[in-house]
């Protein structure tokens, strides 16, 4: 018998009499102002977090804020006299020289500040990851309150790859002395717009 | 090596340097504090407990029919699956993937269970060289160390023996001791192992039966940089990680960083689902003790373990021996109640390793009944034979002792009279119980012997 085989007859054999799931409906959280919450907890995070009122607001706080001498990437049309696009075509590797990604998210979670993202806005599945910082745009109306809101949203979603990224990459291996860039971006800003 | 000892004598050797065991213990209970500080802002947070522990029941109940639908799912988005029945199977199933591929050089983020399978020893005695790139557990291999907790792998060291370890490793200057630069010079060594490296490894912290997607948690983003840079990704995950469904995912994530760290989630959540073009995608499902553990009534609910951390980080014997002293690569509570159904004999001793407070399986975000089940291995480990001599002679003592009214009252006396005239024979450093504590006064008559006088007078 493969192992497969006999993993599952043992698995069969020996596992417990049937018992339900439980009805995971009844999570809720008292009213509140979503976009408030989510500002509050991404900075509590280690986050930025800014206000735009447009596209062109985030285009000025970009020019101020980051080092636009360096290689920055989009899959913002509306953002491709700051950027170049980023295609999922190239090889991964050589997004290595990236200082700042600039994606948009359709889904953000006040109660953890993350925001959900599948490769399609990614432009490629490194470039949130491999980039020195990381820019996310997010229309204030896709805020959900809580991870249950947000698995209802996506839960038919087809993707290869997604994930959730609720701030910059951080550890806290050595002596519990949080620092901010492990291995991802150094830092994460998301911008709200109205 | 100190494979030898047992779990009391670790932790006795831990504890000679009363300063460190001070820290280790004061790290420890601060991340609990910032995990109870989470909780109580999370509302609903004991439904939400309840509701994890009753998907968990549901799915190892239903483990079969939800392997094979995984395992329909995975084939359906293009990736190639493999059962492992044990550590050997597994390595070699990895070793045979890289292998064919001329790979001889890994990256490897988190999993507990490839460092129980002692795969890279493995791989590095067949000419591959696997690297771990999770901070702590980076530290750890340079060290020739295991980890001393699941998540925090070096909690057990100084900032300082960390600068030491870059020194000689990475060539850092002799006493940089800062975490921040110190995790600036990992960053840029590793980042240039992520970028040469062919084949990446993850673990997995749940798998959908539903989607046949699998979802790893990290903070670093090393996960991440391994799998989306690689051509050949591979993921190694115990049966038990199954979710039924995607929205099942909502309470388990809301849950384990809260539990861990005190964090509202993990940095990064990311949903493997299919290969990107040009790349190949593995899942090793691996039993290792499970089936085996589901056959046991009284401790199968070991399985539901999210591996948050959070029974160590509670846990009074952890925080004052230090992971290490569990001789097991998941050590603390939860270590002590699974490592017994692997190898009774060896881990004889884990179970014992603890005050039965409970604590444990106050926080656990499963409602594991850990403490329970640490005190049921206990009279699993003395009838099959398995425990300490000393301890086992002290019971049957203890056992003689009170089944005889008359040993009973004589041995009373005979422990009063020592207790009051001769303590020394007591307050020794041969006596266990004496260690690290003061004996009381002793009575000077027992309740009966009061009570034969008195009793009669009201």
């Amino acid at each position: 018998m493969s192992s497969r085989d006999s993993i599952l007859a043992a698995v069969l054999k020996n596992q417990p009499p049937l018992t339900s799931l439980p009805d995971i409906s009844g999570f809720k959280v008292p009213e509140e102002d979503l976009v408030e919450k989510y500002k509050d907890t991404f900075s509590g995070i280690g986050g930025i977090v800014y206000s735009a009122a447009n596209m062109e607001a985030v285009k000025n706080h970009i020019r101020e804020n980051f080092d636009t001498g360096k290689r920055i990437v989009s899959t913002l049309p509306a953002l491709s006299d700051v950027a170049e696009f980023c295609s999922a075509s190239v090889e991964p590797h050589s997004f290595e020289d990236v200082e700042l990604a600039i994606i948009e998210a359709r889904l953000a979670v006040a109660e953890n500040g993350a925001v959900w993202l599948t490769e399609e806005v990614m432009g490629h599945r490194i470039i949130p990851y491999i980039s020195q910082h990381l820019a996310v745009v997010v229309d204030e109306s896709v805020i959900v309150s809580t991870m249950h809101e947000a698995y209802a949203k996506i839960a038919d979603e087809e993707y290869g790859f997604g994930g959730f990224i609720g701030g910059p990459s951080k550890t806290a291996d050595i002596e519990q002395a949080l620092v901010l860039g492990a291995h991802g971006p150094l830092s994460m800003t998301v911008y709200l717009i109205k | 090596m100190k494979g030898t000892q047992d779990h009391a004598a670790l932790a006795e050797a831990f504890n000679k340097d009363e300063d460190r065991v001070d820290w280790h213990d004061g790290a420890l209970w601060w991340i609990r504090q910032k995990r109870d500080r989470s909780a109580n802002q999370t509302p609903q947070w004991e439904e939400l407990r309840e509701a994890a522990s009753a998907i968990k029941s549901n799915v190892i109940s239903n483990l079969h029919d939800y392997l094979l639908q995984f395992e329909e799912n995975l084939k359906r988005n293009g990736v190639k699956v493999y059962w492992a029945a044990d550590a050997e199977e597994h390595n070699q199933i990895i070793y045979k993937i890289l292998s064919e591929k001329n790979i001889n050089q890994m990256v490897k983020s988190k999993s507990m269970l490839t460092e129980e399978c002692h795969l890279n020893e493995y791989l590095a005695e067949r000419g591959i060289d696997v690297i771990n790139s999770d901070l702590g557990e980076y530290i750890q291999q340079i060290d020739n160390e295991p980890p001393s907790h699941i998540v925090l792998p070096c909690i057990h060291k100084k900032k300082e023996e960390i600068g030491e370890l870059f020194h000689e490793h990475l060539g850092t200057e002799k006493g940089l001791s800062d975490p921040t630069l110190l995790t600036r010079v990992a960053r840029k060594h590793l980042r240039n192992v992520f970028m040469t490296r062919r084949a990446a490894l993850t673990g997995v912290n749940f798998a959908v039966a539903e989607t046949g997607e699998y979802v790893v948690c990290t903070n670093e983003g090393n996960a991440d940089m391994g799998a989306h840079l690689c051509e050949v990704q591979i993921a190694s995950m115990g049966l038990e990680k199954i979710v039924p469904e995607r929205k099942h995912l909502g309470v388990f994530l809301r849950l384990l960083a809260r539990s861990a760290i005190g964090q509202p989630i993990t940095i990064y959540s990311s949903h493997f689902r299919k290969p990107r073009p040009g790349q190949e995608m593995h899942l090793v499902l691996v039993d290792k003790g499970r089936s085996a553990l589901l056959a046991r009534p009284d401790f199968r609910d070991s399985l539901k373990c999210i591996k948050c951390g959070g029974c160590m980080n509670t846990c009074p014997v952890y925080r004052k021996s230090g992971g290490l002293s569990y001789h097991n690569t998941i050590s603390g509570p939860i270590g002590a109640i699974l490592a017994p159904n692997l190898d009774m004999k060896k881990h004889a001793d884990l179970p014992f390793a603890s005050t039965l407070c409970g604590s444990c399986s106050n926080v656990c975000p499963v409602k594991i009944p850990i403490h329970d089940q640490l005190y049921k291995w206990r009279q699993v480990i003395v009838k099959e034979g398995y425990s300490a001599s000393r301890k086992t002679f002290s019971m049957k003592a203890m056992a003689l002792t009170l089944s005889s009214p008359e040993i009973y009252k004589t041995a009373g006396k005979t422990g009063r009279w020592i207790l009051n005239h001769a303590p020394f024979a007591i307050n020794n450093k041969f006596n266990p119980w004496y260690k690290q504590r003061e004996m009381p006064d002793s009575p000077k008559q027992s309740f009966g012997e009061w009570y034969a006088k008195n009793g009669s007078k009201s």
